[in-house]
């Protein structure tokens, strides 16, 4: 059943299973086991950065194809539910048009890009996508009038999904109202995408895909088109990524070119497939696990512990919690140093 | 005598600002192992990668069983039955041997039949079947190599160099699974600088010189004249 569920590709190494199952558990109990209004939107925002990040790994890690607009995907999906969801009124079906509008957009884009880029040279499109993504944040910018332009737009969700929509008392001590529904909603959502995901991957396209990423030609002088794979494996990633930004606008009630469009959640997911391990999935848990919740907490941690060091010389001046940042990329070149082929290739090497 | 199943007329290829084939013509009889002979860097290489598409012809003709290939992508030249072993292996690495035979069988499914034809002429890659292919050694990675190209039934077999660098014991391996091959009536081209397998499994030899072809004939004509090696490759098979 597991094995199924998963495609065949079992985490392969003990440790990795046990940590897979416990974000598994910690992820699907989240609003009973860390009720809290922050800590339920870290676990959501993981679900989400989670089929994100792995829809990234389809691309650069079983593709070996670079892409710098993977946010303009998660955008479009964003953007798609946030309009639907303005002009059509607060609804299902506006969150169902407008995830399906963005999914299908950005794969008609993700076509086009790649039908232009990847028939020369790989490099060539990454080098289109970061002109496109660019281009892309800055007219939804300069379109305010459409898409609220820096201010973004904020917009109502279905009663089922907001918090004053209840279902029952409590259960456990938690609310049973439309933010828990919301977020098993991510939740699940994230869950089936992300096995969908696994299961291209296992399946005979990501086999050759991942061919391809070793020996291109060798896949050609096979009898595979190169350009057709590598196009087909870009609109699927782009359409995964663009449903991850319509759960996150579901889950936001808000879209804005920071929360979805910007550059730096592109690095962000870059981080995360790197550390979590390219090509294998399991990482992108792994990754935006850690990612996340060294971006939420690390600020936090660093302040508690500024504090037991006061007093001492320098110290608390370097664990300041104003120097999270710092911190933050101290940790990732650890990680990149010593887990060189991310945490789960260390951990299943380990086997 | 039937109509080769591959013929080169007047083939150029130029790679960059070089013009590696200068007029390259050849025929590939149909069930016989052709040798392709010559000195290194004379474009022996060049010509099988310009067959497979994936160097274009810039002038000439290139026609499998009458049908004009010159211009096909690489995929279709493959789908349309030819088998390529480059000299490099190209295994996929990551995949495992398994997953590398399936992708080789681009038709449908495996013969289960000629897949046990394929592991008594490689038994390592039975006992490995689902290890990663880079964990394999050289041999046994060369073994893949061939075995994917033997996995279907091709009109043509394009190998290069299958035996370079390997232990005498896994040559003669290579050697009888080669064999085998052609007894089963396959049409091989194959460029090898082991002679005395050249010599084993060549019907017709062809030697090339600068990116031409020098000389065309039988492979035991070739095999018995010492003089004639030592004129076309500049040594004697007789060495080796």
């Amino acid at each position: 059943m597991i094995k199924t569920l998963l495609s065949g590709d079992m985490p392969r190494s003990v440790p990795l299973t046990v940590i897979l199952g416990l974000i598994l558990v910690c992820l699907a109990l989240a609003p009973f086991l860390f009720p809290g209004v922050r800590t339920v939107d870290t676990a959501a925002r993981i679900c989400i950065f989670v089929v994100l990040v792995a829809s990234y790994d389809l691309l650069l890690g079983y593709g070996g194809i670079v892409s710098f607009a993977h946010t303009m995907f998660f955008g479009l999906g964003a953007y798609g539910v946030a309009l639907a969801s303005t002009h059509m009124g607060r609804g299902f079906d506006a969150l169902l048009v407008g995830s399906v509008s963005g999914a299908l957009t950005a794969a008609a884009l993700a076509l086009v890009i790649g039908l232009f880029s990847l028939r020369v040279r790989a490099i060539f499109f990454a080098m289109i996508t970061l002109a496109v993504a660019s281009a892309v944040a800055v007219l939804v910018s300069q379109l305010s009038g459409l898409t609220g332009g820096e201010d973004g737009l904020t917009f109502k969700t279905p009663r089922a999904l907001g918090p004053a929509f209840k279902f029952g008392g409590e259960l456990f001590g938690v609310k049973l109202n439309g933010k828990l529904l919301s977020y098993y909603l991510i939740f699940f959502g994230s869950l089936i995408l992300f096995l969908l995901l696994l299961r291209v991957v296992n399946s005979p396209f990501g086999r050759v895909l991942q061919a391809i990423r070793e020996n291109d030609f060798r896949a050609e002088a096979i009898g595979y088109r190169v350009v057709h794979y590598r196009v087909a494996a870009t609109c699927l990633s782009a359409s995964v990524a663009a449903l991850a930004g319509s759960l996150y606008a579901i889950w936001l009630r808000y879209v804005g070119p920071d929360t979805a469009l910007s550059m730096e959640i592109m690095i962000d997911i870059l981080l995360m497939v790197v550390i979590g391990g390219m090509g294998t999935m399991y990482g992108a848990v792994i990754g935006a696990t850690v990612f996340v919740i060294a971006q939420n907490y690390l600020q936090n941690l660093m302040g508690v512990a500024s504090g037991v060091v006061e007093g001492l010389p320098v110290l608390p001046e370097l664990l300041s919690a104003d120097r999270w940042l710092l911190w933050l990329g101290v940790l990732f070149i650890l990680s990149v140093y010593f887990f060189p082929t991310g945490v789960v290739g260390r951990l299943r090497a380990q086997k | 005598m039937s109509d080769p199943i591959l013929k080169l007329e007047g083939v150029y290829t130029n790679i960059a600002q070089y013009h590696i084939l200068q007029g390259v013509d050849l025929e590939v009889p149909r069930g016989a192992v052709t040798m392709l002979l010559g000195r290194n860097g004379v474009g022996k290489t060049t010509t099988l990668r310009t067959i497979i598409g994936h160097w274009r012809a810039h002038e000439g003709r290139i026609l499998l069983d009458g049908e004009d290939i010159t211009r096909l992508p690489t995929p279709a030249i493959a789908r349309a039955g030819v088998g390529f072993v480059p000299e490099d292996m190209g295994i996929f690495a990551d995949l495992t041997v398994e997953e590398n035979m399936r992708l080789a069988a681009v038709s449908g499914p495996i013969d289960p039949a000629r897949l046990d034809w394929v592991f008594s002429a490689f038994p390592p890659l039975k006992t490995f079947w689902k290890s990663e292919a880079g964990n394999l050694s050289g041999g046994q990675k060369q073994m893949l190599s061939i075995a994917r190209a033997m996995i279907e039934e091709r009109r043509l077999y394009l190998i290069d160099e299958p035996t370079k660098g390997l232990a005498p014991a896994i040559i003669s391996t290579m050697a009888r699974a080669l064999r085998d091959l052609k007894d089963q009536g396959a049409s091989i081209l194959l460029v090898e600088q082991n002679f005395s397998v050249a010599r084993a499994l060549g019907d017709g030899a062809n030697v090339m010189d600068d990116g031409r072809m020098v000389w065309s004939g039988e492979m035991k004509q070739l095999a018995t004249d010492a003089e004639l090696q030592e004129r076309l490759m500049g040594l004697s098979m007789e060495a080796h």
